[in-house]
């Protein structure tokens, strides 16, 4: 267990300093949810003098929603790297070493966590300068960040498990952006619940990424209500927990394969 | 231990009833190199795969460095090196950052740990360029890199999967130096698979030839060429000939065995090859087969493949797509 530990430790240090090697990238993913923030933010200001939107300023409302959003769409692309690491054989090398199997997703998922965490202080700063309020102080900004990151591990190990049993970077591309957008969409991200038309609301019930959205808004709210981000929270330890688990099935299919 | 590889019988299936091995034996004694000779396709890589755990065979067993492949995978893990086809390097990290990564998941710390990468770099003349990204590197420096990450952990039996395959003449020689110095001064086992005929004759102490997943031989490298009576005769032909043609017209000259056609190659053997010539030209004159060419020469290890596999030793066939 030591071992996987410190196995996971040196493949997230290699993860993370490919990514900073990578300036393009940086910038693309720094300015990305930037971009979100202020096209939609401005887009759709005014949707909240819809009767029944239920809250006053959009950029409040949109804020928590870009961080779970930005979180969604890194993690969902997080699976590329690996069929990156499959192609050149570097997954093939660390398993005839003694590397702990479980480290080689692991590493991909907690680098994913911690630049997920960057992303998220990011959006929040930025928020706050173009007139966001967050009146559940840290505390709610703590909750959105952790139920924006348990979000992004569960969909990051989804990515994994699909780029290990496809192995093509074509198949996770029309996976990604089949499910990622729809996901956003069906959820709270950029329109209240209540306006939804109903039978979206019933299908948002069961999102994760809703679920996230609404732990960080309820967390955020003046008097919010804290069942409702514990409960969210509990059901994506748990969304986090089978999806972790169906990557290692994926990792012994592809095991086996070989 | 005496014999640091041993198999037994392995067998391999992939789905869709492909029959990768279809009961591979193979012994390597400890401190020598073992050549793994045959096409593509023949079952090289997959025998490595399961001699190295990657994979586990359908039947069959096997022992490394004295431990079960498949039982105990994790200690032959701690024995041995690899050096796979697919170099597995990560590119985006330098060499001294591949080195130090895979000592690290070797339990390799502190000192321990940067001397040995900095030893490996220097010994394979990657010193200056130990800094730079392996992006950088030319193919001839990445497949050093790929072996110096192989030893990193000082293993007793090392694998090399086609490690010359892809790298011009100069890098190849190179290659081959460093192989033979590995077996000799530091005693490594060396399991080499190739498809070049040259480098298995070269460096292999002994060596099996792999075709369809089965060994068809396996012997010293003289020993298998010792095996083929006298010279090789191989007359270019212009025309193809109708089948069975040239063979029954060369049936009745004595002494003149082994005789195969393939396509306008016509292959003979005779105790005196430069006696026979004549014989065999005069005899497909009169049967009207106009020659094109013809050559004489000693046994070589692609006589013997034919021998065994029946059929000629293609190079171009055999090419890895990189």
């Amino acid at each position: 267990m030591n071992n996987a530990l410190a196995d996971s430790w040196f493949m997230t240090v290699r993860h993370l300093r490919n990514l900073f090697r990578q300036p393009a990238w940086i910038a693309i993913s720094l300015i990305q949810p930037v971009v979100w923030l202020l096209l939609y933010g401005a887009l759709f200001r005014r949707i909240v003098e819809i009767p029944g939107f239920g809250a006053s300023s959009y950029i409040d409302f949109l804020t928590p929603g870009i961080v779970v959003m930005t979180c969604l769409f890194s993690a969902g692309w997080s699976g590329m790297g690996l069929i990156d690491d499959l192609d050149r054989g570097v997954v093939d090398r660390f398993l005839v070493s003694p590397a702990s199997r479980g480290s080689l997703i692991a590493g991909r998922l907690i680098q994913g966590a911690m630049v997920g965490v960057i992303q998220a202080v990011i959006i929040i700063v930025l928020g706050l300068a173009i007139g966001a309020t967050y009146p559940g102080g840290i505390a709610g900004l703590t909750a959105l960040t952790v139920c924006a990151v348990l979000l992004g591990t569960a969909i990051g190990a989804l990515s994994n498990g699909v780029a290990l049993l496809s192995r093509r970077e074509e198949t996770m591309i029309a996976v990604s952006n089949f499910v990622l957008l729809p996901m956003t969409f069906l959820s709270s991200v950029f329109m209240a619940q209540a306006l939804m038309p109903q039978w979206m609301q019933d299908v948002a019930q069961y999102n994760p990424v809703n679920w996230a959205v609404q732990a960080g808004r309820a967390a955020l709210a003046a008097n919010g209500d804290w069942g409702i981000v514990f409960s969210r929270m509990g059901y994506l330890v748990v969304f986090t927990v089978v999806c972790t688990w169906l990557a290692t099935r994926a990792f012994r299919v592809y095991q086996r394969s070989i | 231990m005496d014999n640091a590889i041993e198999a037994r019988g392995l067998v391999k299936t992939y789905r869709g009833d492909v029959r990768a091995l279809d009961g591979v034996s193979l012994v390597a004694e400890t401190g020598t190199v073992f050549g793994l000779l045959g096409p593509n396709g023949a079952g090289k890589s997959t025998t490595v795969k399961i001699l190295t755990t990657l994979s586990r065979p359908n039947a069959g067993e096997a022992r490394v460095a004295g431990y079960d492949v498949v039982r105990e995978a994790a200690k032959v893990r701690l024995a041995i090196g690899c050096v796979a086809q697919k170099s597995g390097l990560d590119p985006a990290a330098t060499g001294r950052e591949n080195l130090m990564l895979q000592g690290r998941v070797y339990g390799m710390r502190g000192r321990e740990l940067k001397g040995r990468a900095q030893e490996l770099l220097e010994r394979f003349g990657l010193d200056a360029a130990a800094d730079r990204t392996v992006r950088t590197y030319s193919g001839g420096m990445q497949r050093k890199l790929d072996v110096a990450v192989g030893l990193m952990h000082r293993p007793q039996v090392l694998f090399l999967d086609e490690p010359t395959t892809g790298l011009d003449p100069e890098a190849r020689v190179d290659m081959w130096s460093e192989i033979a110095r590995l077996s000799g001064e530091e005693g490594l086992t060396i399991l080499l698979t190739t498809h070049y005929l040259d480098e298995a004759d070269r460096l292999a102490r002994r060596l099996a030839i792999v075709d369809q997943g089965r060994v068809v031989a396996e012997g010293a490298p003289d020993e298998l060429k010792a095996e083929l009576r006298g010279d090789a005769i191989v007359v270019e032909l212009e025309e193809q000939p109708h089948d069975g043609e040239v063979t029954r017209v060369l049936a009745h000259i004595a002494d003149l065995h082994d005789v195969a056609v393939e396509a306008r190659t016509l292959r003979a053997r005779a105790e005196s090859g430069a006696h026979m010539v004549p014989t065999v030209l005069a005899a497909l004159e009169s049967a009207g087969v106009a020659v094109a060419s013809v050559g004489v020469s000693r046994p070589s290890l692609d006589d013997v493949y034919l021998r065994y596999a029946g059929k000629a030793f293609c190079e171009d066939d055999a090419e890895v797509k990189r």
